[in-house]
């Protein structure tokens, strides 16, 4: 019993010591500050109360109240946005029993939330929140037609329900080599055949709009959590991430999304530079290939540049830290946008597509991703060029919680 | 001691290189240069003639006659090439599924030679490189010690012992990578290291024979391709590269290089922090691998980028290597620089992807520094060898230019794009059963 009592107050008390951290006022100095809001600020101060901002400008003359929490960096940025990643259900050790990012018993599952797999506490969480990251869209990986359903989440470490800002944010489908090398019977065996079951799927789902939509009820079908989640496709409301490498697939999912009048987010593009009037003439946007990828299989032609080129043709993209099904079991999106700033992306650009450009992918522009009075307070702290591999990440901040930067003591 | 390859007087390699090597002496002026062995020069000259470094100084004490071409390099920096101690560029392997223990096989039987890997490792900076079959087998092959000259056959890139057999190592492996239990594959740790112990009292034996028979072919035992191989590792003619990443593992290498007397390198050590002390006794020197992440496997899930400088704190001889393609050799320096960003001080950081490699494959005395009578490798960079900003613009092997980023062909190696990529390269795919160890790919 006393253990109890003890072990009530402990957390009591561990949940007084969080909430009295979010709750305390911070105040941050950056000798620049990158705003992604307007020009960068040099001997910047950001201003944080109840978890959101409340003041960003040069800190010259401001004076604020001495409950403030005073933070020091060299570089501030707003928290880093991973626009495509797996962290949380490809866990650290590569086990089965913490895989939890593809499911391969049917080509097409877009049923599969990932909020139910998703582990706010995989070390790996934590691990691009020392970099910075402190907003992902992780869930279900290339690897089937469709795979299932991605996720927006800020990585407080906590819970998926405590920590999610879209519980369903794109349903995850692929073409090419990724759809089509499966050991199961069930998957498509040429890309012909992924596209042709592609296409059976979504007429499905407009029959089942159809019928569900008839004047008597008796006629409407019963609920199918497959068809339902492609109805969100079809309405525009979610999006179809496509993950295409070769310019035929790529070509293959405009093709579909024209057909069929989906909003489509192309992801991975290792060939995007064979085709960029075509990718730009569909008005799509991209979530290119980690910049460091391997160059390989579907992605032989990929090209450190291809970034610069997007940005060159105008075509909105972010960054991400993408999927491997070994090595490295994620990567840390800073390290992927260092090295597009070092292949023709302006610094500015470059953290663009970790920050703002990514928001507004994500449709989470209103409440993250640039330094904004009223969004939330998500905020990187470097002692140097955040770019540069030998900065270090000293603090991460999500929604006014203080979180460690990189250690390596 | 029965000598598997002998030399044929100058081999074509060695021609083919002296026919490429300038006849007229190059000086490279004003320039950082960066020897690694001494301090860095602001203003630096770097002579070069027949492959070999004639001359490294400051512009002021270097005298350069009239028959000097000059090249002028103000601005740039350059350094030794990169010595890379663990590679699978041309995705060779070595031993099959077929037994843990195959020291005959040679991961120069194949590899391919045309895979553009080569290319990128250039672009990459590396000019020497130590290819190894993979981790799948306690002894899965003989590595190979290249120069990324330009080859047209892999004979091209080998390098010559002073006693002309073909400088490599043997690669072995313990942990989970072989612990597969079938196939006489051990299915335990201990068991791992009771069929190594095994072999190399074999070998110890088989060496004795032919010892005592003087030379006497009645004497002889039959040649034995595995057992001749252990007996050079015995002898000292070949270093051992191991595979090892938990900090059991790395003790337990240490413990069986310590009863057989065998050289050893330790490679990957993702817990190699754990007991750094221990490995600095042993005065093993080490590779590591700095990945962007940790895990992948239970092995790996301690892996930091502090490794190597907690290893080099302890006194440890700490090299990088890229284990291409689990890391791109693209990105080499990189590592380095990872290094220096959890504590790793520049200048080790910078010996860990030369000198200090070269010393872990056992060239140091031909590579790994711009010294005097060396060989004439090295590269050029636009800046800061260790920032993400900086391009390698030329590699140089033993005084040919072997890559040159303003070449539209060279450049596409570089970065990327369509022609650049290696269709026939197996895709990485140690995932689970479909792990598949014979095409070199390891960690």
């Amino acid at each position: 019993m006393k253990k109890l009592l003890l072990s009530l107050l402990a957390i009591t008390a561990a949940l007084f010591v969080r909430a009295n951290e979010a709750a305390m006022p911070l105040a941050i100095h950056g000798d620049i500050v990158y705003t992604m809001d307007g020009a960068p600020i040099k001997d910047g101060l950001v201003l944080v109360r109840d978890g959101k901002i409340t003041f960003v400008g040069p800190a010259d003359g401001r004076v604020y109240t001495a409950d403030h929490r005073v933070l020091r960096a060299a570089v501030v940025t707003p928290g880093l946005i991973d626009a495509h990643a797996t962290v949380g259900l490809s866990g650290i050790l590569n086990q089965t029993q913490d895989q939890d990012m593809l499911d391969k018993s049917a080509a097409m599952q877009p049923e599969l939330r990932a909020i139910d797999a998703y582990n706010a506490r995989d070390p790996l969480v934590a691990y691009v929140r020392s970099f910075g990251v402190t907003t992902v869209n992780t869930g279900h990986a290339p690897g089937s037609l469709i795979s299932g359903q991605t996720m927006v989440v800020k990585t407080h470490g906590r819970t998926a329900d405590e920590d999610v800002i879209k519980p369903s944010a794109m349903i995850a489908a692929s073409l090419g080599a990724n759809s089509t090398t499966s050991d199961e019977d069930k998957a498509p065996g040429t890309r012909s055949k992924a596209v042709a079951l592609l296409r059976s799927e979504l007429l499905k789902a407009q029959d089942y709009a159809r019928k569900l939509a008839l004047a008597d009820e008796t006629k409407r079908p019963s609920r199918d959590l497959r068809l339902e989640a492609l109805l969100r496709a079809l309405d525009g409301s979610q999006p179809l991430l496509v993950t295409a490498h070769r310019q035929q697939d790529i070509l293959s999912a405009i093709r579909i999304a024209q057909e069929f009048k989906l909003a489509i987010i192309l992801d991975g593009c290792a060939d995007a530079h064979l085709v960029l009037a075509e990718i730009k003439a569909s008005g799509f946007p991209v979530i290119l290939h980690p910049t460091m990828a391997r160059s390989s299989g579907d992605q032989e032609n990929l090209s450190v540049e291809t970034a610069a080129q997007l940005r060159a043709a105008g075509i909105p993209f972010a960054l991400q830290s993408g999927f491997e099904s070994y090595v490295p079991k994620t990567r840390v999106v800073l390290f992927e946008a260092g090295l597009a700033a070092a292949h023709g992306l302006s610094f500015t650009e470059a953290l663009a597509t970790i920050t703002t450009d990514a928001a507004q992918l994500l449709r989470i522009a209103d409440r993250t991703g640039s330094l904004t009075v009223g969004k939330d307070a998500d905020l990187a702290l470097y002692d140097g060029d955040p770019f540069e591999y030998t900065t270090h990440c000293t603090q991460t901040i999500i929604d006014g919680t203080l979180f460690p930067g990189e250690s390596y003591e | 001691m029965l000598s598997r390859i002998i030399s044929r007087g100058v081999s074509f390699a060695a021609l083919a290189v002296t026919l490429a090597a300038q006849e007229q002496p190059v000086a490279f002026t004003g320039a950082k240069i960066i020897p690694i062995h001494g301090a860095p020069i602001t203003n630096g000259i770097l002579l070069v003639q027949h492959g070999k470094i004639v001359a490294v100084g400051d512009a002021a004490t270097v005298r350069l006659s009239s028959e000097v071409q000059i090249i002028d390099a103000t601005g740039k920096t350059i350094m030794p090439g990169l010595v890379d101690s663990h590679s699978h560029i041309g995705g060779g392997g070595g031993g099959d599924g077929s037994s843990p223990i195959q020291p005959d096989t040679r991961v120069l039987d194949s590899i391919d030679v045309r895979s553009s890997s080569f290319q990128k490792a250039q672009a990459g900076g590396i000019t020497t490189v130590n290819v190894m079959p993979g981790s799948g087998h306690l002894i899965s092959g003989q590595t190979l010690y290249l120069k990324l000259r330009d080859g047209r056959v892999i004979d091209d890139l080998l390098i010559r012992q002073p006693d002309g057999t073909i400088a490599g190592g043997l690669k072995m492996a313990n942990g989970t990578n072989s612990q597969k239990g079938k196939n006489g594959f051990p299915g335990t740790r201990a068991k791992s290291a009771s069929l190594v112990r095994e072999q190399y009292i074999k070998a110890q034996e088989y060496q004795a024979k032919i010892d005592r028979a003087n030379g006497d072919p009645e004497k002889m035992p039959s040649r034995d391709l595995a057992l001749e191989e252990l007996a050079e590792v015995l002898a000292g003619k070949r270093i051992v590269q191991h595979h090892t990443h938990r900090h059991d593992d790395i003790i337990t290498v240490l413990r069986l290089a310590k009863e057989f007397g065998f050289k050893v390198a330790l490679h990957h050590i993702s817990d190699g922090w754990k007991v750094a002390p221990e490995i600095a006794a042993a005065g093993v020197a080490c590779s590591v691998i700095v990945i962007d992440s940790p895990g992948g496997k239970i092995e790996a899930r301690d892996a930091d980028f502090k490794t190597a400088a907690v290893l080099a704190k302890a006194g440890v001889t700490v090299g990088f290597h890229t284990d291409d393609g689990v890391t791109d050799s693209r990105l080499f320096l990189r590592s380095a620089a990872l290094g220096v960003r959890a504590g790793l001080d520049r200048e080790t950081a910078l010996a860990a992807v030369t000198i200090n490699n070269a010393k872990i494959i056992g060239l140091e005395d031909r590579v790994g520094s711009l010294e005097v009578g060396k060989d004439a490798d090295f590269i050029v960079l636009s800046g800061d060898p260790l920032s993400v900003y900086t391009q390698i613009e030329q590699t140089w092997v033993e005084g040919a230019k072997v890559f040159d980023r303003s070449d539209p062909q060279d450049h596409l190696y570089a970065v990327g794009g369509p022609g650049a990529g290696d269709p026939r390269r197996v895709y990485l795919c140690c995932f689970g059963d479909s792990f598949d160890h014979a095409q070199g790919e390891d960690l």
